[in-house]
């Protein structure tokens, strides 16, 4: 087995010398946009998650509208469904026509409707605080790698404070207070608004120190390129270097990391739902409806697996999206 | 060397100074009425007055502050009340250093609380961290050596879909099907070595353990494959190969150790991030560590013991991170401190 494995090592180097080779002599006129769509539509997991990741986000957009024009009703509860101890009448948790995926137990809500619209609340809590810790994490980046100095130590220290703040701990443990604060000095309606207003602005202020390094990285080596000094000599203003000269330039690492990002605050938010943290039902979202089925999970074993599937398929499509963006971005980078 | 040392331990004396500060500023910025919450509901205005008082709650936030790093150095007493101390020194409660503070809620000083959780969540994060790294070390080797075969797919894409699903679905999944539903595994309830011995405090941790070294697995997996891949591309791979030593050799004489280096820096700040409590798994478990305490505390208001938790699991990583760079530099030679 030794020896086999040394054989493929060996090929699969020679393989990639050729493959690196090719493109130079056979097409000379490629971008490396072009070269990166080209690997990307070859990698067929990658594809497959793309699609996956589009329903997703088609899901997302049409909740609100089928909620508005009366095709699902995450909140129309259905007693008759139930028996006199909340179970479903039905079998696999009250699957039929009308019900596809079964009912919510104790309230008969239809587990569809509330999935549905789930994915649209937890996937606009996950993208509005991805939005937020990537600006901040861009433009900390771009700051402490183009400036250098005093500012470049002060903003690495500050990473280095946000990453010694245990983060589950600090949601958990802010909730309390946060809340009120959110509601205090963003003037968000009570309830439900705030909650999520709350996640939305704390996941995106302790997230964004990991784009911030990446781009600083990237910046050290993009400020020393010729067009940054052509820039700077013709009398460029900071902010124009910073923003219009070499942000351009960072698309790539930012597409990777915003792809990464969103899974991982979706599973945050499901995590923060079991601890009590963040919107609350009757809204549903997908971290408080498998909180909800953690007590039927027993019982009802398809109202608890259903949801835990729907947010494992939502990370992995993301996740596998992002690897294969950044592969076909950088194939040396990553092998 | 030393110089290095000192320099990183004084900046993380600093950014431990500066966490307890913006903990401090965070919680007690809120207009909520944190005497009121640490007296009860049941308390008239005057009681809330004393407990004001008594906390030292009626002081400004950086007053607070400065009391709470004294007494981290110093020790403090509950209530600082010389007189009262006086008189009834029964009513005192001491609290030597480092003093995280006082719970009004329980009762008892930070630390005694934390000194009771703290073992049963450095128990758990050690056998998680052993079950994380052996077969995350295994499976990424074994990836990285069938690489771009099904087993290696296989590998990184099925420690990707453990990863995906919530961690408290994993342990309801474990306690609701696995040990209650189809009975294959007993209950897990925390037994100490003195209890139950090394063998009860094992077997009753391996399931809480596991789930929590299944959050981990998928980036270990990952993480070693990419280090052995990347350290099997160096030149010396090729000189060693050329050599004719066997290809067993060269991966685990040459290629791990490289590729072992940056896996020992992850372990330790991920172990580090652990001891200040594994929350989710804890409270699914209902095991009373760290994590527990922290989600008990928040549901109290019991504000104390949250800034405790919060500046010990800070320091933990803090420190984390200074030994780790620190051995980084005595592992590996290439590497250059300055």
């Amino acid at each position: 087995m030794s020896g086999s494995t040394g054989q493929k090592l060996g090929g699969e180097t020679a393989q990639a010398v050729v493959d690196t080779a090719a493109p130079s002599t056979e097409v000379a006129s490629k971008s490396p946009m072009q070269l990166a769509a080209g690997r990307l539509r070859k990698d067929k997991l990658t594809l497959v998650s793309l699609v996956v990741v589009l329903l997703f986000v088609l899901a997302a957009i049409t909740a609100p509208l089928a909620v508005h024009f009366g095709w699902i009703d995450p909140l129309k509860s259905a007693l008759n469904l139930t028996d006199e101890f909340g179970r479903p009448k039905d079998k696999w948790g009250g699957m039929s026509m009308d019900h596809p995926l079964g009912i919510e137990p104790g309230t008969g809500r239809d587990t569809m409707a509330r999935l549905w619209s789930g994915v649209a609340f937890s996937l606009f809590i996950a993208l509005s605080a991805t939005m937020i810790a990537m600006v901040l994490g861009v433009v900390l980046g771009i700051v402490s790698g183009a400036a250098g100095g005093w500012i470049d130590a002060i903003i690495g220290r500050v990473i280095d404070l946000t990453l010694a703040f245990p983060l589950t701990l600090m949601l958990l443990a802010l909730a309390s207070t946060g809340l009120i604060m959110v509601e205090k000095y963003l003037h968000t309606p009570k309830g439900n608004p705030t909650a999520a207003v709350y996640v939305i602005v704390v996941l995106g202020l302790f997230g964004w120190t990991g784009i911030a390094r990446i781009v600083r990285g990237q910046v050290l080596s993009l400020r020393e390129r010729e067009f940054v000094h052509a820039s700077t000599m013709m009398g460029a203003s900071k902010f124009r270097l910073y923003f219009r000269e070499i942000l351009p330039n960072l698309w790539a690492p930012i597409l990777v990391t915003f792809t990464l990002m969103m899974p991982a605050f979706v599973s945050a938010e499901a995590a923060l739902a079991y601890l009590g943290v963040g919107v609350n039902a009757p809204t549903p979202t997908l971290g408080n409806i498998l909180n909800e089925s953690i007590s039927y999970a027993d019982v009802v074993p398809t109202f608890f697996f259903i949801p835990g599937f729907t947010i494992a398929a939502i990370v992995v499509s993301f996740n596998l999206l992002g690897d294969g963006i950044r592969d076909a971005l950088d194939p040396k980078g990553h092998q | 060397m030393w110089a290095y040392a000192a320099r990183r331990i004084v900046i993380g004396v600093m950014l431990l100074l500066a966490l307890s500060l913006v903990t401090f500023v965070l919680f007690f910025a809120s207009p909520a009425d944190q005497a009121r919450h640490a007296c009860g509901k049941q308390c008239t205005d005057e009681q809330i007055a004393v407990t004001e008082k008594a906390l030292g709650y009626d002081k400004p936030v950086l007053v607070q502050w400065g009391t709470f790093v004294k007494g981290m150095v110093t020790g403090r007493e509950f209530p600082a009340d010389p007189e009262l101390k006086k008189t009834h020194p029964e009513f005192i409660t001491t609290c030597d250093r480092p003093c995280l503070g006082y719970s009004k809620t329980n009762g008892v000083t930070v630390n005694s609380l934390i000194g009771e959780a703290a073992p049963i969540s450095i128990s758990l994060a050690v056998v998680a961290v052993v079950i994380w790294l052996v077969f995350g070390v295994i499976l990424g080797i074994i990836a990285a050596v069938t690489k771009g075969t099904i087993m290696d797919r296989g590998i990184v894409g099925l420690t990707l879909i453990i990863y995906a699903f919530p961690t408290f679905f994993i342990g309801v999944f474990f306690l609701k099907f696995v040990v209650v539903k189809w009975g294959l595994l007993s209950y897990p309830q925390y037994l100490s070595i003195a209890e139950g011995g090394v063998g009860g405090w094992l077997t009753n941790l391996f399931l809480p353990a596991f789930t929590l070294a299944l959050v981990y697995l998928a980036s270990y997996v990952r993480m070693t494959r990419a280090f052995v891949l990347e350290s099997l591309g160096e030149d010396y791979i090729r000189t060693a190969r050329s050599k004719g030593l066997n290809s067993r050799t060269v991966l685990f004489k040459h290629a791990l150790r490289a590729a072992l280096t940056p896996l020992v820096t992850m372990t330790g700040i991920d172990f580090a991030g652990l001891l200040g409590g594994a929350i989710i798994t804890e409270q699914v478990f209902a095991y009373n560590g760290i994590g527990k305490l922290t989600v008990d505390s928040a549901n109290a208001w019991d504000l104390p013991t949250i800034i405790g938790i919060v500046v010990l699991a800070g320091s933990f990583v803090i420190l984390a991170n200074i030994i780790v760079d620190i051995c980084y530099a005595l592992i590996d030679p290439r590497v250059r401190l300055g």
